[in-house]
């Protein structure tokens, strides 16, 4: 067995077990973890598929950003976990013949039969030179330009909508107002008052 | 070799693994959130298998707007989730039922 065949059981299996433990596990803090651990295997897998570029991705986007944010909500929020894992057994059956089944039904689809080596070769590796960041970036910005802009958009309406869903102003709290510290004239400080000398007998 | 029937057979079972998880967790939002973001991470293997065995670039472009579709969407529906909880203190599914659904 080859050293790529032993790292993608390996990962694979990796992958498996934690994804399992994601939908199993009591506490959320641990699933959000072991989905850390399954984008992570999942990387290493396409790094295999020499997609070394969205592995990166994933790693920095998914592990460094979106499951930090997972992480910070779950501990934001104060969760009474007995009561969410009501009817987890009385659903285990039901959802296990789900997943076996559909399991069955996708894996005799994309098995060896129709999708194996003699249909689909091996393709040639890359010469150590290739850049896949640059093929990718080659494409992006010619032939995908206008889906690399509405992304752009949409990312930007994330960012817009997820702050204005959880600003909340609090009219209780005191603040300063840079604005109106800067604006500030001479006269709303200072009040010059004309009056008589005082003369000392 | 490792033949593109087993990267697309590891796909298959990740997502079924995510379907199943929708079933067992149908009252905590935020697995439901997380069991989502496997099984678009199973779409995304079953496009990288498919592009680098047919050679050809747009797979992994296809799943660069996933991961960009998939990142929005954990920024709004957590936002959603902090909000509703703010106003609930629950983030239990059997307690919104304000609309009688």
């Amino acid at each position: 067995m080859g050293i790529e065949k032993f790292v993608f059981y390996f990962f694979a299996l990796v992958m498996v077990a934690s994804a399992t433990m994601v939908i199993t596990v009591r506490n959320p803090v641990q699933a959000a973890l072991f989905l850390v651990l399954t984008f992570f295997s999942s990387a290493i897998i396409w790094m295999i598929l020499e997609a070394e570029f969205l592995a990166i991705a994933l790693v920095l986007v998914y592990v460094g950003a979106v499951m930090v944010l997972f992480l910070f909500v779950v501990m934001m929020l104060d969760i009474n976990i007995a009561r969410l894992r009501e009817g987890f057994i009385r659903y285990l059956p039901f959802g296990a013949v789900i997943a076996v089944v559909m399991a069955g039904m996708l894996i005799s689809m994309v098995g060896s039969k129709n999708f194996g080596l003699a249909k689909f070769a091996e393709p040639v590796r890359h010469v150590a030179n290739y850049n896949n960041t640059r093929e990718l970036g080659l494409v992006l910005y010619t032939k995908y330009v206008y889906p690399f802009e509405i992304a752009a958009v949409i990312l930007l309406v994330a960012i817009v909508a997820a702050i204005a869903l959880t600003l909340r102003r609090r009219p209780t709290t005191k603040y300063q107002k840079p604005e109106e510290q800067i604006a500030v004239k001479r006269d709303d400080r200072v009040r010059l008052v004309s009056m008589n000398a005082e003369q000392k007998k | 070799m490792i033949a593109l029937s087993e990267f697309l057979i590891l796909g298959a079972i990740l997502f079924c693994l995510s379907v199943a998880g929708i079933f067992l967790n149908r009252k905590n939002v935020i697995i439901l959130l997380m069991a989502i973001e496997l099984m678009l991470l199973a779409v995304n293997m079953n496009f990288i298998a498919f592009s680098h065995y047919l050679g050809d670039t747009a797979g992994q472009v296809f799943v660069f707007f996933i991961l960009t579709v998939a990142a929005a969407e954990a920024a709004i529906g957590l936002a959603i989730l902090v909000v509703l909880f703010r106003s609930k203190r629950t983030i239990n599914v059997d307690d919104l039922d304000t609309l009688k659904g």
